[in-house]
Parts: C-alpha cells; structure tokens; sequence
C-alpha cells in the first residue's frame, strides 16, 4: 500500500515535469442570485483574467461582486511541489522568476519575469475572472455579407470548417501559401455568430491582425470586431469576433467558443508550451479549436498522419497552378566566401545578375543578419540600389513597398520576410539554406512568395548550398508532394 | 534571494553567460549578471567629466563648460540656496535609449530583478568612496504601493548594502511632469524623520537617474540642514 502510494507520487512527478502548465481554476464564493451586480463589470471582465490595476472599477466593487460569487480570483503565481508557476503565461521556468522584498504584502514575493512587460504577476496578486452569468451575444441571421466563390480545395476545407465549429471540435487546415486561407474560414465563423458563439482568430504576428481585421469587418460588417495587439485601443472591447496577437491571449479565461490559430507553427520552439497555454486558458472547456498552416510542425504532421489530429489539405493555390519546386544548388562555402574573400560565390552572382539584367524583383535570403550586413556593400557592387532588411529595422515596410513598386530592383533579408510578403513576379534565392535557421517550414514559406499571381504564376527559387540539408531536402520533398496530390485531386490546370 | 547570477543567464536578455575562467571568478563565485551584449550596449561614462555632476564633456559645446564644471553646476552654485549641499554627484552609464528602456522595465514594468544588471559596478564604483549612511529617495505613499518597491532601495540592496529610511516625501506629485524651475523652487521636498541618526555622518545617496538633479539636490539641503556633515551622490544613469 504504501509502496504504491511511493510509486503513484513518483509517477506523478514525472507526468507534471513532462506536462504542460495546468490551467488554474479561480477561487470564488457560491453566486447570490439576489445581487444586483453591474453590467458594465460584467462586459468589461467576462472572459478575461485581469489584475486588479488593470480593471478601471473601484476596489470595494471588486470585493463586493467577490463577496457575491460574481467575480473569482486565481493566484498571480502559485507554489506547487516546490515549483513556481504563473497562471497568467504557464510559464514554469524557474530561471524566470524572482524573489523581492515586496512594498505590498511586507513579504518576500515572488514574479514572473516571462510576461512582465505585460505588468507584474506575483505571488501577492490576483487574477480577477467573472464567474456571474454570461453576455449573450445576438448576430442577425446571415452576418456574412461575402459573396465571392471558393475553389474546389477552398470550398471543400470550408466545409469541414463548418463542422468543427458546429461540433466543437480541433481541426488542422493544411493550406499551401498563396491558397487562400482566409476566405476558408468566412462560413465557419458565420456558422459560429449565428450560433451566438463568441470567436477569436490568434496570430503570432501584429501585421497579420492589421491585415485581417478590415477583410472581416468587410465580409461581417454587422458585428463588431476587435482587434488586439500591443498598444491597441479595443482593448477592452467585447466583440462577437476578436482578431489577436497570440501574445494578448494570456489576458483572457474560457472567453471563446471557438479559436482560429493562424500560422501555428511560426513560432519559435520554446514559445511552444507557452502559447499551448494561452490558448487552453483562453477557450471555453467545450469549444472548437481551428490550425491554420501552411507548413505544420513535424508533431502536428504526425498527428494528422496518425489520425488523432483531424485535418484537411487545400494543395493547391486558387490560380490552380503547381507552387514552383525549389532548385537546389551547390555553391561552396558561402559563409567563408563572404567573410574572408569578401566575394559572391560565382553561383549566387550568376542568379543575381541574371534577374538584374531582367527587371526581376528579388529577395535574398540570409541566415543571420550579421551575415546579410556583412554582404550587403558586396552586393552592392552589382547594384546599388539593393537594399536590406531585419526584424529592427523600422523602415522594413518601406523597403518591402520600395521592391512592391520597383523602384528598388531586391532586397536582402533574414527569416523574418519569410511570410506575408506578395510581389507580383517576384524571384527569391536562399544564400546558406543548408543553415539551420532554414528549417523545413521556413524554406516552405520562402518558397510560397513565388508565383502568387494569375497572371505570372511560376518563377524561380533555387537554395544555394554548401551540403544539402535535411531541411532542405524535406522542403522540396513538402512542396512535390503537395503538388502531386493537389494533381490527383484535379485541382491544376496543366 | 534566488540569485540569477549564478544561474550565468544574463539578467537583461536571458541568454546564456560566457565567463571567463578567471581565479577571481573561481574563488569569489562571482559570475557576471550581464551578457556581453548588453554589457557592450551599456556606455561607461569615463574620460573628462563634470567634477559636479558627472556629466561627460565630450560632445558638449564649450559655452556650457566653466573648468572643471558644467554650466548646470555653476548654476546650483550660483544659487545662495542651493550652494554647497551636494559634495559631487557619480554616475555610471549615459542615458542612452538601452539603458532607458531597462530603466523603464525595471521602474514601470516592476522587474526588480534587473537592479542586479548594476550591482557589480556600483559595488567596484563604491570601494573607492567613503561614507557612513547609504540612504535611498522616499517614494510617496501611493507610488509605493502602486509600483511594489522602491528602486532606488532596491538598487542599494542588490549592490550588498543596507538601506537607511530616515526620509519621507513631503510632496507627491510626479517630477517628471515638470519643468526644471518647478522642480528647483519647491520649497521642501523630503522631510529626514531623525535628524540625530544624520548628525556628522558623511551620507551617500543612491537613486537610478540624475537628469537636472533637483531631486537628489532637495534630498542634500535637507540632510545637511539636519546634521550630516557631507552628502555624495551615486546613480546609475546620466
């Protein structure tokens, strides 16, 4: 008996260290159906979890719809088995929290420094979720006022959108860059609305929220809409459909219905849990759960290989023509070549003056930026109006508008082009794709920014190498496989 | 108190810390807090200094410079109200936009942590100093509350000193908010609660900034007027 109970402890152990965070549940009081409790409240807390200095209402109200049952509270940061874990990010990693003499509790406290610019969490604060009766949500009959038409692949994912919201249930959709994802989730979400679900679509990116939320105020101009990201002012705004920053979930508790995650897999590794976290706090226990890719991780196509992760593929673009296969080239050692001869490898420089001499625009792809910055005046030397970007740089929108209107002939960058970029015409070359930054998904996603357009819907991308990598490999492997499929399925015009 | 340094991540950035396998650093178990980049971003004020205040010369137009002190100085000293309460004032690193962020994360966004980014410096920087009383600027009530910590205490702490709280505010509005002639014609700012703790004793004022220095200045007329024989100054930005 007591062996077992030895064994159990120790087979718990290793589960919770292996685990994601659990999603706390708050403390609160049995509701007093009599109390009259503030509306204004309720819409400004229901499905969040917010700190007390981020909830604009007196103190002695909190307290008070406390005292009633109407608000509940979860610890900032809580003690267990020895290990600190912030319930408002999961994060669990001790390097990342800290002890200090605090001025509020008298006490020694501890934070979490992971989400502190998002204010302080610490073992002396609350996180305050509304446990009173829910906001009813009432759209019209037919919010969606979208009338275009979807490809065959567009209109069959569609479909499959509809019933997972409808049966609350996880779906992964597989679509190739340039397929036309967004417009795949338009009779889902109106499914949800008309189902009084409330919905939110979450991206990692802020530029991907700016870009989405106008095409759904578009297609559901009667609902209202708001977007989250940092420094936004809908920020306590409670719409029917919120569009966010995967970093914004963290202030909000079983709020959604339904949780649309955009471009899952651009995250780094270890943002993984953290994210994971966010987005089971987020959604309500029964809710659906929609993947949106292009390139899911290697888990995730697994899982849906398996069958445990439901999915469908669009494998083909809306243009129906076959997404361009990388070519890949053998260059050298392009890392010594820049760095100590100061000279292009003679492939590279080949490629590149060949689209010079053609007015093609171009993006060069570079491991690091060091690397890139290291390049740029030699490629300069071909031309000097080429350009470079990085993820600091603040006028990186310029630039990309710059090479969109030809006024500059390419632009060198890192990863960070690697998605949401669309340039008729466009040509792009990865300089060290053997690099490990060029994972599978990333040189998937640079490949995608070629042949976007109807008009010019081929191009080339070639990976200049020094040893091709298993990423690489994966990369054109992906790519030749979606095509054959999306052949099989008749969805290319040869 | 869970000490980052020893688990040799870099208090600013959370990356990994190279140190150097040094005796020094073998014996004491001193790890550096600060990665080498976020060393790199941090600018030493070194060189021709202001003798008052710290401030560099270098870059600064002649007209503002009388010997060994700025114009901003002379100007305290000029003031038959302000003439000789602060001895001299030492600070470590510029006001650059790195150090302002930081300093905006640890005071605003609460990160108590990164007082540690400062400790090794201020530490080194104070074995050269004299002094009886290390005291910490008061925060108001309600900022205290509102922000957990004081980070001018918490600066002290983290350097292995022990704060003295022998002020309180007496004003609770935000200096920032204000003009330099606002700040230097308020009457009295700090109140010092024993004056007998202060009597003859040479005190040192640790804060995080000094930009016109009308706080720390305030903080000196009333320590000297108190008692105390001398009062220093010490902050980590300029």
């Amino acid at each position: 008996m007591k062996g077992a109970t030895i064994l159990q402890k120790f087979l718990q152990k290793i589960l919770r260290f292996s685990s994601h965070p659990l999603i706390p549940s708050p403390e609160h009081k049995i509701l007093a159906q009599s109390y009259s409790f503030s509306p204004e409240l309720q819409h400004h807390l229901s499905g969040r979890a917010l700190l007390a200095e981020e909830i604009s209402f007196p103190a002695d109200l909190l307290d008070e719809h406390f005292q009633c049952g109407y608000i509940g509270r979860i610890l900032g940061v809580s003690l267990e088995d020895s290990k600190f874990q912030c319930n408002r990010c999961g994060n669990q990693n001790q390097n990342q929290f800290f002890t200090f003499p605090c001025s509020r509790c008298k006490k020694d406290c501890t934070y979490c420094r992971n989400c502190i610019m998002m204010g302080r969490v610490s073992s002396c604060s609350y996180l305050h979720v509304w446990t009173g009766p829910d906001v009813i949500f009432e759209s019209g009959p037919n919010p969606l006022a979208w009338t275009g038409s979807l490809s065959e692949g567009q209109s069959h994912a569609s479909d499959r959108v509809v019933d997972a919201v409808t049966n609350k249930e996880q779906l992964l959709v597989w679509a190739v860059c340039g397929a036309g994802k967004t417009e795949v989730l338009f009779k889902g979400i109106e499914a949800g609305l008309q189902s009084s679900q409330r919905i939110c679509i979450a991206t990692p990116r802020n530029d991907v929220v700016l870009e989405l939320v106008p095409r759904l105020k578009k297609a559901f101009p009667d609902i209202a809409v708001a977007s989250l990201y940092g420094g936004t002012v809908d920020r306590h705004l409670l719409a029917p459909l919120t569009v966010s920053t995967t970093h914004q979930l963290f202030r909000f508790y079983k709020a959604f219905d339904t949780v649309i995650i955009d471009e899952v897999d651009a995250f780094p590794y270890s943002a993984d849990k953290s994210l994971q976290f966010a987005v089971d706090k987020a959604r309500k226990s029964d809710s659906s759960l929609i993947y949106l890719t292009a390139t899911p991780s290697a888990k995730m196509q697994f899982s849906f290989t398996k069958g445990s992760l439901k999915g469908v593929t669009i494998p083909a673009r809306f243009h129906r023509k076959p997404i361009p296969v990388p070519i890949m080239k053998w260059c050298g050692n392009w890392n010594k070549s820049i760095s100590q001869n100061k000279t292009i490898p003679p492939a590279i420089s080949a490629w590149v003056k060949k689209r010079l001499e053609n007015n093609t625009p171009i993006l060069l792809f570079f491991p690091s930026i060091k690397i890139m910055e290291n390049s740029l005046p030699i490629y300069q030397k071909l031309n000097p109006d080429l350009e470079a970007v990085h993820s600091e740089d603040p006028e990186r929108k310029t630039k990309v508008s710059l090479l969109r209107e030809k006024r500059i002939p390419g632009l060198l960058t890192t990863t960070i082009l690697e998605r949401g970029v669309t340039i008729p015409n466009l040509e792009v070359a990865v300089i060290g794709a053997d690099h490990d930054v060029f994972s599978e998904s990333a040189l998937v996603q640079i490949a995608g920014r070629v042949g976007r357009s109807i008009e010019k819907p081929d191009g080339n991308v070639t990976f200049f190498h020094y040893g091709k990598s298993n990423g690489m490999v994966r990369a054109v492997r992906h790519i030749e496989r979606m095509n054959a499929e999306a052949e099989k399925r008749g969805m290319l015009d040869v | 108190m869970f000490n980052i340094a020893s688990g040799q991540i870099c208090v600013l950035c959370d990356t990994p810390i190279q140190n150097d396998i040094t005796w020094k650093a073998l014996l004491k178990k001193e790890g550096a807090s600060l990665c080498r980049d976020c060393e790199g971003k941090l600018e030493k004020i070194e060189g021709d200094t202001c003798k008052g205040c710290s401030r560099p010369f270098d870059g600064l137009s002649l007209e503002f410079r009388f010997g060994d002190l700025c114009f901003d100085c002379v100007r305290w000293d000029d003031n038959p109200d302000w003439k000789g309460y602060l001895t001299k004032n030492i600070s470590l690193y510029l006001y650059n936009d790195f150090l302002k962020e930081t300093i905006a994360k640890f005071k605003y966004r609460g990160d108590y942590a990164i007082s540690q980014a400062f400790s090794q410096q201020i530490k080194q920087r104070l074995n050269k100093l004299e002094f009886d009383l290390v005291v910490p600027i008061p925060l108001s009530v309600d900022r205290l509350q509102e922000r957990g910590f004081n980070q001018s205490e918490a600066l002290i702490r983290s350097a292995g000193l022990l704060p003295v709280n022998i002020l309180s505010r007496l004003h609770t509005e935000k200096q920032s908010k204000k003009s330099r002639h606002e700040r230097i014609s308020l009457h009295q700012v700090f109140q010092v609660e024993k004056p007998e703790s202060v009597q003859d004793k040479i005190i040192l004022i640790i804060d995080d900034i000094y930009t016109t220095g009308s706080t720390i200045r305030h903080t000196a007329k009333g320590l000297i007027q108190s008692g105390a024989r001398q009062v220093m100054s010490f902050t980590v930005a300029r």
